[in-house]
């Protein structure tokens, strides 16, 4: 049940992807209208099926590589809205929609999910480690995004000439806001991931756990989020120096996503 | 219904003849009093602006002579300007009003100002009694209608004047204008109509420097601002979120290394350079600098012409969402024609019924309540039977307009009813007079 529901929230945001695509290949914003209540449908459905499987599980766990793409999918749509709500904007989205749909849908289509059997899993610490970790790389994305969206349009504004784009993206200092707040609120989230989860390691594993690729990548991507806010606050960095940081922040992040394959602490499979 | 129009607008007349039809704010109650009281005219409306004057009347029979009217009005024969003149009718006259509302009709189609020009008429034109039945309805209609094609449109969207391309402009950068503080390099008259512009949409601060200091301090003191020297100019620039240049010199003050400077004092928080002077005050390299947006005259000017452009395509859609206007209000209008006729009808045939009842009340004798009752269902329902099949030839008569009057006519023969639409007339003259009189007392 929680897979079809899942499903149904991959079609909704499917609409979403189809919305920046159009955007992308300057088609106007065709699906202007519905894209608004359609991913806020998926974001209901993803709800569910969240809700669900972990009913069907009986306690909070991150049974499988599954469930936990489709938490980061789930929290990164929450960080979205919110900022919706603040900015009325959906512009963002043109980078957040593609994410979502994919994780969503990798965790959508698999027929066999991996499942994970380490016992740690069942710690509750656990749980809270990945919610903090994953909200923060939910900031991380949208500030991402944001950079994009400021480059296209100060690109535009430079350009002199009046495009779709222009007229479709939201005021410079807008995306600057949304960058700069979306940065902002993931970075506690991401401060205190890595801490519960370095406590864990480390009560499992002994200071060991630290030569693990995961960790140093992670740890990596700690610093380059903080040397974003640190130039912020102290150069005003903007515009193409933020976008070039945000997106090292980025690669980096998926990095460290990636390396769940390659770590030994953080596999989590019993082999 | 009989509207006539007759009036002359920027395409029509050069300015010399607009300024004879002219009618000054002051004097316009007392001429659209006058065109309403004008023989052969049952209500009017006059819009008088600096791109038109346009007279607007609902005639008794479509025949009033309003260029007698305007001989009267102005105190010279029209005749000389017949050729500025233009005269609409009926549905024409619909139309024309419909398009000058919407701002179709306009020198720069979709400027906003003239719809408010037109209801300000309206209203002074309702203040003196001008206005009351169906020109009221064409007016209201014509308000819904500018509301329309506004939403429904783009033609008004889109700014057509270097200074609102700046205003624009600059709110695509900053967002809103709330709080910012704009910098004026010169103190010519382009300056002071774009500062005047980016004031209205919520700047705050306003510095002005000039080479001459007295000039600066005269323009600072018009809006509030703070006049600086001349050779504080580049320590003062970094305050100003938008700088305005347009002093004469002949080589740009403003370079790419300027820029740096500015950018490094404010912490790289963006800035909006609009260069208004010939030979330019900017160096064009300067827009390569991140966080630093340079426009000069002709790449605001491109911009008017764009949108100017674009501003002629939804115009069409426009005139497409007007006509279709004007024939939905030429159906009500139609409709609005046999209501008096259906009403008098269902009158008669009433007064009919009960006299025919009171007639043979007596040689029914008493009756109880049911037998009371079954005899005014019998009559009515016979009444009924009768009136309907002329009621509603009348009304898809009126649908389909052309033979309306005729069919009302007949209508009128053939049940010998009295001039509906004469007593309606003279029932709403009744209306308007103790109107004015209730207003007095």
């Amino acid at each position: 049940m929680p897979l079809i529901w899942l499903r149904v929230a991959v079609v909704c945001y499917g609409v979403g992807l189809v919305y920046s695509v159009l955007l992308l290949s300057k088609r106007g914003n065709l699906l202007g209208k519905l894209v608004e209540p359609a991913v806020g449908l998926g974001l209901i459905f993803h709800f569910v099926s969240l809700v669900e499987s972990t009913i069907l599980v009986g306690h909070l766990s991150l049974a499988s590589i599954h469930y936990s793409e489709s938490l980061l999918a789930f929290l990164a749509m929450v960080v979205f809205f919110v900022f919706f709500v603040g900015y009325r904007t959906t512009s963002p989205g043109i980078i957040i929609f593609p994410i979502v749909f994919f994780l969503t849908f990798a965790s959508a289509i698999g027929q066999k999910p991996v499942t994970l059997t380490s016992p740690l899993l069942r710690n509750g610490w656990i749980f809270v480690h990945v919610v903090l970790i994953f909200t923060g790389y939910a900031g991380l994305f949208l500030s991402f995004g944001a950079s994009l969206l400021y480059l296209a349009q100060e690109r535009a504004l430079k350009s002199k000439r009046q495009t779709q784009l222009l007229t479709w993206l939201p005021p410079l200092q807008t995306i600057d806001d949304i960058g700069y707040h979306a940065l902002l609120f993931g970075f506690p989230f991401m401060t205190f991931g890595i801490v519960t989860g370095s406590v864990l390691a480390i009560a499992k594993y002994g200071p060991m756990f630290f030569y693990d690729p995961k960790i140093l990548l992670s740890f990596l991507m700690w610093a380059v989020y903080l040397l974003l806010l640190y130039t912020r606050w102290t150069a005003g960095w903007r515009g193409r120096r933020a976008a070039f940081l945000a997106t090292v922040a980025f690669v980096v992040a998926i990095g460290a996503w990636a390396a769940n394959n390659f770590s030994r602490v953080h596999r989590f499979i019993a082999s | 219904m009989k509207f006539v129009l007759i009036g002359v607008n920027h395409r029509t007349a050069p300015v010399e003849v607009r300024e004879q039809f002219a009618i000054p704010e002051a004097r316009l109650p007392e001429a659209v009093k006058e065109l309403a009281t004008y023989p052969g005219v049952e209500e009017g409306l006059i819009v008088s602006t600096c791109n038109r004057v346009e007279l607007l009347a609902r005639t008794t029979n479509g025949t009033a002579d309003l260029n007698g009217f305007l001989q009267q009005l102005y105190g010279f024969d029209p005749a000389p300007y017949r050729e500025h003149l233009y005269e609409y009718r009926e549905r024409d006259a619909v139309r024309h009003v419909f398009r000058v509302a919407s701002s179709l009709d306009s020198m720069v189609v979709g400027e906003p100002q003239i719809l408010g020009q037109v209801k300000e008429a309206y209203a002074t034109a309702r203040a003196v009694g001008a206005i009351n039945s169906q020109l009221d309805a064409l007016l209201t209609r014509a308000f819904a209608v500018a509301k329309r094609v506004r939403n429904e449109t783009s033609v008004a969207t889109s700014a057509v004047s270097v200074a609102s391309v700046a205003v624009d402009l600059a709110k695509k950068i900053f967002g809103n204008l709330q709080g910012k503080t704009v910098y004026l390099v010169g103190a010519g008259k382009m300056c002071e109509l774009s500062a005047r512009h980016l004031l209205a949409h919520g700047a705050k601060q306003i510095y002005v420097s000039n080479r001459t200091y007295d000039r600066a301090a005269a323009l600072a003191k018009k809006f509030n601002g703070e006049a600086i020297p001349f050779d504080q100019l580049y320590e003062t620039i970094p305050r100003a979120d938008i700088v305005i240049s347009s002093t004469g010199a002949p080589h740009a003050i403003f370079r790419k290394e300027h820029g740096e400077r500015f950018l490094s004092k404010r912490r790289n928080r963006p800035m909006f350079f609009i260069d208004i002077a010939v030979p330019r005050d900017i160096d064009p390299e300067m827009n390569k600098l991140d966080g630093i947006f340079v426009y000069d005259i002709d790449d605001l000017q491109q911009v008017v012409s764009s949108h100017v452009a674009d501003r002629r395509v939804e115009a069409d859609r426009a005139e497409a969402i007007v006509q279709m206007e004007v024939d939905k209000f030429q159906g009500r209008l139609q409709t609005l024609d046999v209501v008096p006729t259906i009403v008098s009808l269902q009158e008669h045939l009433e007064t009919v019924r009960q006299a025919e009842i009171d007639r043979v009340r007596g040689r029914l004798g008493t009756l109880t309540p049911e037998q009371e009752l079954a005899v005014e269902a019998l009559s009515r329902g016979i009444i009924n039977k009768i009136m309907h099949t002329p009621i509603t030839t009348l009304k898809s008569a009126a649908r389909e307009s052309a033979e309306v009057t005729t069919v009302i006519d007949l209508v009128r023969k053939l049940f010998g009813l009295r001039d509906a639409r004469a007593a309606a007339v003279s029932h709403e003259d009744d209306a308007v007079t103790s109107e004015k009189t209730g207003a007095r007392h």
